[in-house]
């Protein structure tokens, strides 16, 4: 199977890889999938005033899955949190041109977005 | 140094060029039936494919007339299992394997409890992907009428107990075929010595060319019968019918000649490589898992697990190198290796297997520089890997509730 350009590109410069710490102020963390399955994805936002000044990633997974996460970082940086929440799993899917196969990669990112925003406003509630 | 590099000889091997030349004369020249008796081009076909029978006889120890030429191997194993159901079923209806076998014995399997109500016993293996000896004899029933174990696997190399199998199946009656596919040319085989009654082997695992390959059919004590799986003209003693392909077979016997002669030598030289291949990989990296058994396995295979890097992207990162992965993403049913399932082999580890194989062209400088970029590329993926970064944290990844999906 040949990867699309866009794939290889984010597999071998990824962008914003990395990790904030969990407890700084602003930050929210996701991180779904399992490893059994053979992919895992954390996801991290950096919130002020409502804006994603930063994000960040790490990922245990195929060249489609970190292609899938580095890209939402880079589409997460500047959208306020309700902007990023619009974030479908088809548009990631659409830039990078990913095979049926791979469609769960993408979905995972989704979900990583999610549960990166979900983890942010809890902390934020509990304020 | 050329690239991409070649490390999938499991997979398949690249020709031999001196069984190509032996091959060139019977596209053109001689290019007669081996079937046509009554004029000289038949009788030409005909002695090269003679010569290529005595050749692949004599590697493992068997008669010329003992050998039943097929497309390959996964033909050769639905032959001797359906063969033997369809000729021995009214002696009994069950057979033994083990579940690591490759799918062509699986699968045949399945069609055959399906298709034709066998019941099949699938033997577990140990931790190292061994077949125990005395699981077969427990599994043997009154009905049993074959056993099918391969001799070495495809993915981790693990040599099973051949000749003790074999012994077990002599002294209870019972037909023993062996998958001999991956063994063949690579390590010696005696099909008198090991007891074995059946075996399938293909001519591109051994510098030959693909689409051929071969069932061993013993003669005597006992002489087994199959039930022949496709009818036309009656070739190969009427076990499988269809015009010989007299060019690729004359090639299967010339590489089964050269693996006779430098086998050992071929054997010694790898086994080394490998080593050191496998011994430069642990050095440099923490929490690299060796499949398979450390030292009944075969001389040109090394299959290891890197925890915490899913063994797609270490492929992906290291497209200049062919290689091959237990990872779920390199299959089409999104499951991880089911032999390293069948060994224990937990799924996050089975996803990050790579399996390394060796050839009889394979350079030191190649095996040099493989183990020099999965060193990087291993590293590179860790410093991205949450897992990873996790286990450094000391976080038990086995306590983390996961959301499998």
């Amino acid at each position: 199977m040949a990867y699309s350009e866009k794939v290889v590109d984010h597999f071998n410069n990824p962008r914003n890889m990395g990790s904030f710490k969990k407890e700084e102020d602003g930050v929210g963390t996701g991180i779904v999938g399992a490893p059994e399955c053979g992919d895992v994805m954390k996801l991290q936002i950096k919130v002020q005033n409502d804006t994603i000044v930063d994000a960040k990633f790490k990922t245990f997974g195929c060249g489609s899955a970190i292609a899938s996460s580095s890209l939402a970082t880079e589409w997460l940086k500047g959208k306020t949190v309700e902007e990023a929440g619009k974030i479908k799993n088809t548009d990631i899917v659409q830039e990078l041109n990913l095979p049926p196969v791979k469609i769960h990669c993408s979905v995972l990112a989704e979900d990583a977005i999610k549960a990166a925003l979900a983890d942010y406003q809890k902390k934020t509630d509990s304020k | 140094m050329k690239f991409p590099i070649y490390l999938d000889n499991h997979a398949t091997t690249p020709m031999d060029p001196r069984v190509l030349e032996s091959m060139l004369p019977y596209f053109i020249e001689k290019f007669g039936n081996a079937a046509s008796r009554n004029h000289a081009f038949g009788w030409e076909a005909e002695e090269g494919v003679e010569t290529a029978r005595k050749q692949i006889a004599k590697l493992i120890h068997a008669d010329a007339k003992e050998i039943v030429f097929t497309s390959g191997a996964t033909e050769s194993n639905n032959l001797a299992l359906k063969g033997v159901v369809e000729m021995y079923h009214e002696k009994g209806d069950h057979i033994i394997t083990s579940s690591t076998e490759h799918r062509a014995v699986l699968d045949t399997a399945k069609t055959l409890e399906a298709k034709r109500g066998v019941k099949v016993t699938y033997l577990p293996v140990d931790k190292f992907g061994m077949v125990k000896p005395e699981d077969v004899r427990n599994a043997i029933t009154d009905k049993t009428i074959l056993i099918s174990v391969m001799f070495a696997n495809n993915e981790i190399g693990t040599i099973n107990p051949i000749k003790e199998i074999g012994k077990i199946a002599k002294e209870k009656g019972i037909l023993f075929h062996c998958d001999a596919t991956q063994g063949v040319g690579k390590v010696p085989i005696n099909v008198q010595e090991m007891g074995i009654d059946l075996m399938s082997f293909s001519a591109h695992k051994i510098y030959g060319p693909k689409g051929v390959g071969a069932l061993y059919v013993r003669k005597k004590n006992p002489r087994v019968r199959i039930a022949a799986q496709m009818d036309g003209g009656g070739h190969e003693r009427g076990m499988r019918s269809g015009t010989l392909p007299v060019p690729l077979i004359v090639g299967f016997g010339k590489a089964c000649e050269l693996c006779e002669q430098e086998m050992a030598a071929d054997a010694a030289r790898l086994s080394v490589m490998r080593d050191r291949l496998h011994a430069t990989i642990t050095k440099a990296l923490e929490e690299v898992y060796l499949n398979g058994h450390p030292t009944e396995r075969l001389p040109h295979n090394l299959n290891i697990s890197f925890a915490y890097v899913e063994g797609e992207s270490l492929l992906m990162g290291c497209k200049e190198i062919a290689l091959s992965s237990g990872s779920a993403c390199t299959s089409a049913t999104l499951e991880p290796s089911y032999v390293l399932r069948a060994l224990g082999v937990g799924a996050e580890l089975a996803h990050s297997s790579i399996r390394f194989g060796l050839g009889r062209f394979t350079l030191d400088e190649e095996v040099d520089y493989a183990a020099k970029k999965i060193i990087e590329t291993v590293t590179k993926l860790r410093e991205m890997s949450p897992l990873y970064e996790m286990a450094k944290e000391g976080i038990d990844l086995k306590t983390v509730q996961w959301a499998a999906h």
